[in-house]
């Protein structure tokens, strides 16, 4: 197992790979962080959809990683890319066949490249949390926002609370997007797919009828790396969540243990 | 000790359209080089993945090394693979590539140069896989497939998109592991190659194994030719009908009269053609090659 986690690794550290994920994942923690901060007095809202953050929120225990939190989708939807297209593009390269040939344990390969995956993801998630709340200290004097209640107990409690909801949230899109992969055994199919539905298709359907997002699997992780939204609860998102990955997981890992290679 | 490397019984391939692969029987003996060889779609890579692992028979079975390929675990640490080309990460470098291979199967890194340097790419390992060429990629995969230092090397086309002095180069390869005891089980379009290289044979035709033994074994049991052309084409079918009233098969193909019969009867051919006044302009007793018993075996021209 240890030996299929170092061979991923050495597939997910490559420089244009991980510095263009990374500047991914900065490029859009950096904008959420910054307008969270430099609107807080506009009307059209300074955080997602148009909903006003005001400074008596961000001066709460949490509010250090109030942007962090916000932007914990979309670095799921990233992180649902990398591993997209890191499990389809064994089969599209052929590769497959070459890592089944030096380890034919399927499950174990399977469970080696999630987990390399996985700490990918939390490189990703750490980069961006200090990022974040780097942003929002040199921003809060500009807003006004007082930072006395960030960096208390209970303030380090949110940051490592935020910091584990957005590590589950990613890790469960990443985990989506690997089945994708092994569903679609194609980048592009799965990324577009995947993408479209967490980003179009759901908040269509939510538009339409609300009710349905409070059974959405990309608004339950959403609204995991929240901590919870006004609509759907922490706990109901958690636990449909998980169950909606491990349902794919179970799906994806017959599959892929039982089918011929032929590619 | 097995003194079998892979042994296959009643192995069989069904999809929804037919037969990949039917009722095959071969034995391939421990360090020998083997020729697999079939029209294309005869079911030679399904073999190879079948024996692999990479995907399951529908009925018979096979051994690697005396272990069922029901389980593969036990046998593929020996072997080595390059299956329908070279298959590489294009934004990785060829070394990097290896690498990632040997970091999977427990090989020491170390390895890598050395294979980067065996197959002829130095200078070329830091390079993305991208920018090879085809040999280069090809080569590449040789590399791949020695990384276990296998006791059962399995290459499908390993010289396709070599130039001539890059088949050498793996011709002498392969011989110089079979020397070593390592037991190359190699399928190529490259019939003259394989003539020279292979010990063994196993000859497949639409799924099926038409002939499976030592190569000596298969020429000797092919007629020897006799290649005629003559001075005026229309005198082709008489040469024909000389051949048959003599009790030898005979057929023209591209304006060459293909004779079947000994080297000896070729001056009373002369002889009798002279005497019905053809010009014989070629008169050439040919020992049968593995191209030649190919296309008889296999009914296949393309």
């Amino acid at each position: 197992m240890i030996r299929v986690i170092l061979a991923e690794w050495r597939k997910l550290r490559r420089p244009t790979l991980f510095l263009g994920t990374i500047g991914a994942a900065l490029f859009f923690t950096g904008l959420t962080s910054i307008f969270l901060y430099l609107m807080i007095d506009s009307e059209r809202g300074n955080s997602d959809r148009g909903r006003q953050v005001s400074r008596e929120v961000l001066e709460l225990a949490g509010g250090s990683v109030f942007g962090f939190a916000s932007v914990g989708g979309l670095l799921g939807v990233i992180a649902l890319c990398v591993f997209a297209a890191q499990t389809a593009q064994e089969y599209t390269y052929g590769t497959l066949r070459n890592l089944l040939v030096r380890q034919p344990g399927r499950l174990r390969i399977l469970a080696g490249k999630l987990i390399a995956m996985k700490l990918f993801a939390l490189v990703l998630v750490i980069i961006s949390a200090i990022v974040s709340i780097g942003i929002s200290v040199a921003l809060s004097g500009r807003a006004k926002v007082t930072t006395d209640l960030w960096f208390t107990t209970s303030g380090f409690h949110a940051i490592g609370q935020t910091l584990l909801n957005v590590s589950i949230s990613v890790i469960y899109f990443g985990i989506v997007g690997m089945v994708l992969g092994l569903l679609f055994r194609s980048p592009i199919s799965s990324i577009s797919i995947g993408v479209l539905w967490l980003l179009i298709i759901e908040n269509l359907i939510g538009a339409v009828k609300p009710v349905t997002l409070d059974w959405m699997p990309g608004n339950q992780l959403s609204v995991i790396a929240q901590g919870g939204s006004p609509d759907v609860s922490y706990s109901h998102a958690l636990i449909l969540g998980t169950l909606y990955v491990f349902v794919g997981s179970i799906v994806a890992a017959t599959l892929f243990s039982r089918r011929d290679v032929a590619n | 000790m097995t003194t079998i490397a892979i042994s296959v019984k009643d192995l069989s391939k069904k999809y929804d359209s037919g037969f990949a692969v039917s009722h095959a029987n071969f034995e391939v003996p421990l360090g020998t080089i083997c020729g697999f060889v079939g029209p294309n779609g005869a079911g030679k890579t399904t073999t190879i993945r079948m024996l692999l692992g990479l995907i399951s028979p529908t009925g018979g079975t096979a051994e690697i090394l005396g272990q069922s390929i029901n389980h593969p675990d036990k046998y593929l640490s020996q072997v080595g693979a390059m299956i329908e080309g070279p298959a590489f990460y294009p934004a990785l470098s060829g070394s990097e590539n290896l690498k990632v291979l040997a970091t999977l199967g427990g090989f020491p890194i170390a390895r890598v140069e050395e294979l980067i340097r065996t197959v002829g790419l130095e200078g070329r390992g830091q390079s993305k896989y991208k920018t090879y060429s085809l040999g280069m990629k090809q080569r590449l995969g040789i590399a791949a497939a020695l990384l276990p230092n296998p006791k059962i090397l399995i290459l499908d086309e390993p010289t396709n998109g070599l130039d001539p002095e890059g088949i050498q180069e793996v011709r002498d390869l392969l011989k110089k592991l079979a020397s070593q005891g390592t037991t190359v089980f190699v399928s190529s379009h490259l019939l003259s190659e394989l003539e020279l290289i292979s010990e063994y044979i196993v000859m497949l035709r639409k799924g099926e194994v038409v002939f499976a033994g030592p190569l000596q074994e298969l020429m000797q049991a092919q007629q020897p030719l006799i290649l005629v052309k003559t001075q005026n084409s229309a005198d082709l079918q008489k040469v024909i009908e000389i051949a048959e009233q003599d009790g030898h098969k005979a057929s023209i193909r591209s304006e060459v009269a293909h004779i079947e019969g000994p080297e000896e009867w070729a001056g009373t051919l002369n002889k009798k053609a002279f005497e019905a006044g053809i010009v014989l302009t070629q008169l050439a007793p040919q020992l049968p090659n593995l191209e030649e018993t190919f296309f008889e075996m296999t009914g296949d021209r393309s």
